[in-house]
């Protein structure tokens, strides 16, 4: 910690002189810089402190505009057409205005997470004071923060330092988010260079969030043996109350568990969580359940499982309280970020709210003070349960099939799907009492709704589908490994040297929500592929959930199958959204703990360390949201590559590599200043896969770095050629980019490859120590 | 046979594709062409005619045709387990990288695509590489082999369904 504030609250005091009451003072700031590491060079970076090492990745990686938009109808100039190189009024043309929406996007996810971490750290400062001291995971932990020493120089060490960082956050946010206005920025690579920057602030702001709840909250503390927890709408005890916690922000569901402990009554209910929100809970509650991801919002509102829904903040949809009232199930909003228009009851007596929930005379309210949503929610559950039995608005099979007949099949339900689901034609099938095709519908459903929208014979479609998948959805029952939070710096020793040279071919982050192609079970199909080709799989959020929600021949889940260590093979839960960091900040570590390299304020270095060394890959198969955009750029910005579904797509900008263009591939060789060319290693920074298949081969093929060994490289390659057979039914045709030296070669395939070599006219090239920075050059070139 | 976008929302294009209203049209817009390219998404195994896969459909037209076809995905293989040996191989976000790259000489090195024909990518995602190509290759015409409107190409077939697709 740099600095402290010395603040001093006197409630009451007697003296001679006179008598004192409420008095506060605030001395300033006190340096007590305890930290041993000298500062580096970036502390708390503004908008362009680290805009040359930014650029060094976008001239590398250039941006690839799919503007989803011809028109910007952001000021009252417009609006302007863009199309094809026109410019607006303003000056802006469609590059920019592209880039200029994927900063937006990446500024309101920093905002977000941040100002999520800021009511978090406000609570547990007014509650436990601002000493209260972090801790994420004893003396297994000495780097707690590695993002946030990282980016701000700030080493972190109670609640108070938190606040501090979080300010910090908030500044840049601000400016980041100043820069979107009209006339601020003119070129698409500077507004790329700020979607980087609310990536770093983003990282910053979810890992302040985490280690905050992780510390006070006692959820596991980098334990690999975190408990497994149910999951699964089918694991949920409908005969107790139920209550549903929907969202991101875990106070509101600390006051409604410590409500029910404290009362003796922790067993009386069932508290399930959707979304984050539910990953968190089971941190705290091992009692807790997941229902499942974001998209399982309608299903299980509609099947009348809820009894009380409490929603707090991020990835609500906002219409579940229209959808809880159908059901008549009462709604407590929970966040001043998310009021849903009901009165502010937070300051009337509890037991007036429960009598006005329980009689329906109000569908919801709005309870700001966490504690009092325990109180409420529970007492609502508890009384309202049995009157709420057989309360689901589900339609039976004999209505399915008679209103299908009313279906005009006029395909707008299929045209608004975003998966272009087949739902005429299954529903032309359920008129014909062949529920089979809706059936089949179920798993690639998102859950949005929009077909019920379009339809315009206001054919209840969702829940038709649901129906038809109610014994798959009640045979949902599951187990996830609860989030484990940190990786231990011990585990960072024993596999940093293994991830550096490359013989653990890859660390791969399967992460971010649940906008899947064609269902989850991608995603545990993905994880399992690499698991058992043992890399390093780590999961959050959303992704946590669908890796775990199928099982193996054996009937285990894949949180059973594997070990929850962060070695080769293990599959990891960190956490929810916020526990992201956890992943950035094993790359950091390994950076710092096994390699030695300064980690304080010292950005660009340790960027440029991971970026050349260690194999790291993020997917987010199923992204969807703004948060989604801004983690992803927090990555990008450490040089660590990041594919996403079809559906990423819609991020509308790729930052893409050019295989084909050897002047792209140079890096120094920090031993010699030679510049040396080392291939596409990572190939790209940002992209969209298509196909599970696609996805596979594209994975193992980004964790090569140029500082593998030859016997990491070997392993690599391995991977990437045996996973192209198979989905390809071929050899890669670029395996003359990645071999340096025949050592490389895997020995199984020697010929095979030699072959492809010699056609491709290869030479054999050094292994550098590679850096994109001249600064690092040990020996400068005469 | 409409000439709305397929996906209902898919419709903030100024500039729309001009429907292709007979086969005649695409044959001569083929033929004008001097270097056109075809590049085959994943759906090409997914759409049914006739109990042949739109996929064999394709192979046909490009042997015919001698049109250079770019799979994407990992559809490769499913070429090349129907004997036939597709021009280059790569993600549908690369290829689209590559045709808005005025210096890019094509597969085989000798120019840069003047017709770009898509099919079989998922709609949103061809809807969006055909924003990007619309905006930022001007000069490139660029051509959907779907039965499904894209409005950002510079030619497409109107939305109709498979059989009538097929027939046409």
């Amino acid at each position: 910690m740099t600095s402290k504030n010395v603040h001093v609250r006197i409630g009451e005091m007697k003296t001679r002189i006179g008598h004192i009451k409420n008095l506060e003072l605030s001395i300033g700031k006190v340096i007590d810089d305890s930290w041993a590491e000298p500062m580096g060079p970036t502390p708390m970076p503004g908008l362009t402190t680290l805009r040359d090492w930014d650029m060094k990745l976008l001239n590398k990686y250039k941006p690839f505009y799919m503007p989803d938009c011809d028109l910007c109808c952001l000021c009252t100039y417009g609006k302007c057409d863009l199309t094809a190189g026109k410019r607006g009024a303003c000056g802006l043309d469609i590059g920019a205005q592209s880039s200029r929406i994927v900063l937006l996007a990446c500024s309101i996810g920093a905002a977000t997470h941040t100002g999520h971490a800021r009511h978090v750290v406000d609570h547990l400062i007014e509650k436990y004071g601002r000493r209260f001291p972090l801790d994420v995971g004893g003396l297994n932990v000495k780097v707690e923060a590695p993002v946030t020493r990282l980016v701000t120089g700030i080493k972190p060490e109670t609640l108070g330092d938190l606040d501090e960082v979080l300010e910090y956050c908030e500044k840049q946010i601000t400016h980041l988010l100043s820069v979107a206005h009209t006339g601020q920025e003119a070129s698409n690579l500077d507004f790329e260079s700020k979607a980087f920057h609310a990536g770093r602030i983003d990282q910053v702001g979810m890992e302040v969030a985490d280690i905050a709840q992780i510390s006070v909250f006692d959820f596991p503390k980098a334990d690999p043996e975190a408990p497994l927890v149910e999951m699964g709408i089918g694991t949920v005890d409908t005969s107790k109350p139920v209550i549903m916690c929907i969202g991101h922000n875990v106070v509101p569901s600390v006051g409604i568990i410590d409500y029910m402990k404290d009362n003796n009554i922790a067993d009386k209910l069932e508290v399930v969580g959707l979304c984050c929100t539910a990953i968190d809970n089971t941190r705290y509650f091992k009692r807790g359940k997941i229902v499942g991801p974001i998209s399982w919002q309608l299903r299980f509102i509609r099947g009348g499982f809820a009894d009380v829904v409490v929603l707090d903040e991020q990835c609500v949809r906002t219409d579940a309280s229209l959808e809880a009232e159908r059901v008549k199930a009462p709604v407590i909003a929970a966040s001043e970020k998310n009021c849903i228009g009901f009165k502010n009851r937070t300051n009337d007596p509890a037991d007036e709210i429960v009598a006005d929930l329980v009689s329906g005379k109000v569908p919801g309210v709005l309870i700001l003070d966490p504690e009092k949503v325990g109180e409420v929610a529970v007492k609502v559950a508890r009384q309202i349960a049995s009157i709420r039995k057989n309360m689901k608005k589900l339609p039976e099979l004999d209505e399915i099939k008679r209103l299908s007949k009313t279906c005009r099949q006029c395909n707008i339900c299929r045209r608004s799907c975003p998966q272009d689901l087949k739902i005429p034609a299954a529903l032309k099938a359920a008129a014909e009492d062949n529920f089979a095709p809706l059936t089949d519908l179920y798993e690639e459903c998102i859950g949005c709704g929009r077909c019920e929208e379009a339809c315009p014979v206001k054919l209840e479609i969702h829940s038709f589908i649901v129906k038809a998948g109610e014994r798959s959805m009640m045979e949902e029952k599951n187990y996830c490994r609860a989030g484990r939070g940190a990786i231990q710096d011990i585990e960072i020793r024993s596999v940093g040297g293994p991830i550096v040279l490359g013989e653990i071919p890859g660390i791969v982050a399967v992460v971010g929500c649940a906008n899947y192609p064609h269902g989850g079970k991608d995603v545990y199909d993905i994880c399992r592929e690499f698991a058992l080709r043992r890399f390093i799989v780590v999961t959050t959020g959303c992704s946590a959930m669908s890796a775990g929600s199928y099982k193996n021949e054996e009937g285990k889940t894949l949180y059973e199958e594997f070990t929850g260590d962060f070695a080769a093979g293990g599959v990891i839960n960190a956490g929810s959204c916020v526990s992201n960091p956890h992943i950035a900040g094993a790359a950091i570590k390994v950076a710092n703990i096994f390699a030695k390299r300064p980690l304080r304020g010292n950005y660009e270095e340790i960027a440029d360390y991971i970026h050349n060394r260690v194999g790291a890959v993020g997917l987010a198969w199923g992204a969807y949201s703004q948060k989604a955009a801004s983690i992803a750029a927090g990555f990008w910005s450490l040089g660590v590559p990041v594919l996403v579904g079809p559906h990423g797509s819609k991020y509308r900008r790729m930052l893409l590599g050019r295989e084909d263009k050897a002047e792209n591939w140079e890096v120094y060789d920090a031993r010699t200043g030679e510049k040396v060319n080392v291939g596409p290693t990572p190939e790209h920074l940002f992209q969209t896969v298509e196909t599970p298949q696609e996805c596979m081969v594209a994975i193992a093929k980004l964790c090569i770095r140029p500082n593998d060994t030859w016997k990491g490289r070997s392993i690599k390659l391995s991977h990437y050629i045996d996973l192209h057979k198979r989905y390809y039914g071929t050899m890669p045709r670029d395996l003359n980019l990645f071999v340096r030296t025949m050592a490389d070669v895997p020995m199984t395939m020697k010929d095979e490859i030699t072959a492809i070599l010699d056609a491709k006219g290869w030479k054999e090239t050094v292994i550098p120590d590679p850096t994109l920075l001249p600064r690092m050059i040990r020996k400068k070139k005469e | 046979m409409s000439c709305e976008p397929w996906q209902c929302a898919e419709i903030a294009a100024t500039k729309k594709a001009n429907p292709i209203t007979k086969p005649e049209v695409a044959v001569a817009l083929i033929k004008r062409a001097t270097r056109p390219i075809l590049i085959v998404g994943s759906n090409a195994t997914e759409r049914w005619m006739g109990g042949k896969q739109l996929i064999d459909y394709l192979i046909d037209f490009a042997k015919a045709s001698k049109v250079p076809v770019v799979a994407t995905a990992h559809m490769v293989g499913e070429f090349l387990k129907r004997g036939y040996e597709p021009a280059g191989f790569m993600s549908a976000m690369d290829i689209g990288n590559r045709l808005v790259d005025p210096s890019w000489q094509g597969l085989d090195g000798k120019g840069h695509p003047d017709l770009a024909m898509f099919v079989g990518l998922p709609y949103y995602m061809e809807a969006l590489i055909l924003a990007g190509l619309k905006h930022f290759s001007p000069d490139l015409k660029t051509m959907t082999l779907d039965n499904l409107y894209h409005p950002h190409a510079s030619w497409s077939y109107p939305n109709a369904t498979l059989e009538d697709w097929a027939i046409s």
